[in-house]
């Protein structure tokens, strides 16, 4: 049965394999850009010093990372409504994978930063450079190399939780394959398509964060696995 | 919102407790079985992973890639979907035992295996000049120093797993997230009702989160 997948069957539907790859690609892709934005403020307030402004980034950061994405998709896909939201499922979807990509990112910048030994902060302070300064210049230039690999690592995390996005009936690459199999009765060739789409996104993207690591063998050592 | 109305769903969820409770327990045992297992065969997958025997470590590899490269849902479907049709039939809670505890296997693997890496080699000459079989050489010297390296990882682990046992309830498995997606039909308060469920999981990965990062600290 699996050594006898129907090709002919996966050929017809690969117009719909392929508008559910794009899909899939640039749902990821916009989810992630809010999730750097997301984790850059989440990242800044945690660093500073008064508590007032750390204790909400902390919360958020916690909150997240204790719970599942499909309770806070839900929580948003059923939640919002009651607010007189109302958004498409693909917006929905796209919020609640920035959100909860967003506290991951803000924690990869977080080590990125707090692996600075603090005697380069110290010793910028001293030769009279200011907050911003110290970040521009001394800081951020050293942190954003170790990060790179682990924000690829994030993005790999984001373009498989995007998968959860059918289940709120959106039009992605595991919907795609659920429709093969729902239509024709076809489970194998249907799911067997749906993984070879994110497999070659996932080994596109891991193949990436080699070569990073090869052109910057230092954050190979920081970077996790 | 009136205030009323909101107690009045409140009420209303607070009558379902079974099923929140039912949930809870069905997440729970999903979760323990998928630790305790996915733990055990992750330990023998990165000492596979970790050989010397190249071919042995590929092969290992390339088997968690495939896992570790597609979505938790998609391995869910496969299991409870693509089993029967070469006649193996399922429930849905064996189905998401099965599925949730390869991926946890897969993921742990390469744990143990950066684990066991990091195992400086000098350790392992003076066990073998020390006359220990390789099997002793491993199970002596190499694991123990391995797992004291890995656990605070282990247990990030654990806490992904534990969020990952919620996509079980796409296959219609009374989890603790699909409680709230039941009762949501009937309390139309999606805010309220994925608080509760959220307040739940956060039991339980809390601690976990607090106890990894705990012992990351020196």
């Amino acid at each position: 049965m699996l050594l006898n997948l129907n090709f002919r069957v996966i050929g017809e539907t690969l117009p719909d394999f392929w508008l559910g790859f794009v899909s899939t690609l640039s749902m990821s892709l916009t989810a992630f850009a809010g999730a750097v934005a997301i984790g850059i403020v989440a990242c800044a307030m945690s660093i500073q010093p008064s508590r007032f402004v750390r204790a909400p980034a902390v919360a958020y950061v916690d909150v997240i990372r204790a719970t599942p994405l499909l309770a806070q998709l839900y929580f948003l896909y059923f939640g919002l409504p009651n607010f007189g939201v109302l958004m498409p499922e693909i917006m929905v979807g796209i919020v609640a994978l920035s959100i909860n990509s967003g506290a991951y990112v803000s924690e990869i910048i977080r080590s990125g930063i707090l692996s600075i030994p603090r005697g380069q902060v110290e010793a910028s302070a001293s030769s009279g450079m200011n907050y911003w300064q110290q970040m521009r210049l001394v800081i951020l230039p050293q942190a954003l190399r170790p990060m790179v690999s682990p924000l690829i690592g994030q993005a790999i995390v984001l373009v498989k939780d995007s998968s959860l996005l059918s289940l709120i009936s959106v039009l992605e690459l595991t919907r795609a394959g659920q429709t093969l199999a729902n239509n024709r009765f076809m489970p194998v060739e249907g799911l067997a398509t749906t993984a070879v789409g994110y497999l070659i996104i996932y080994f596109g993207l891991k193949l990436m964060a080699a070569a990073w690591d090869r052109i910057n063998p230092s954050s190979a050592r920081q970077g996790r696995p | 919102m009136t205030m009323d109305l909101l107690l009045d769903q409140v009420r209303g969820i607070v009558q379902y407790y079974p099923v929140i409770l039912k949930g809870l327990g069905v997440t729970l045992a999903l979760s323990f079985i998928g630790i305790v297992a996915g733990t055990t065969i992750g330990f023998l997958l990165g000492i596979g992973r970790a050989s010397s025997n190249k071919w042995l470590a590929f092969v290992v590899g390339a088997y968690t890639d495939i896992f570790r490269g597609t979505p938790v849902l998609v391995q869910v479907f496969v299991v409870f979907f693509i089993l029967p049709e070469i006649g193996v039939e399922l429930d849905a809670f064996t189905a998401g035992a099965i599925a949730l505890t390869n991926i946890a296997a897969c993921f742990i693997s390469e744990i143990v295996a950066s684990g066991i890496r990091a195992v400086p080699v000098g350790q392992i000459e003076a066990a073998a000049s020390a006359g220990l079989t390789r099997l002793q050489q491993l199970w002596l010297v190499v694991l123990p120093q391995a797992t004291r390296m890995i656990v605070p990882s282990l247990v990030g682990q654990f806490v992904l797993l534990v969020k990952d046992s919620s996509v079980v309830s796409a296959i219609g498995l009374l989890d603790l997230t699909r409680s709230g997606w039941v009762i949501v039909q009937n309390i139309p308060n999606g805010l309220l009702v994925f608080s509760v469920v959220g307040v739940g999981y956060f039991l339980i990965c809390y601690p976990l989160l607090h106890l990894s990062r705990r012992m990351e600290k020196p």
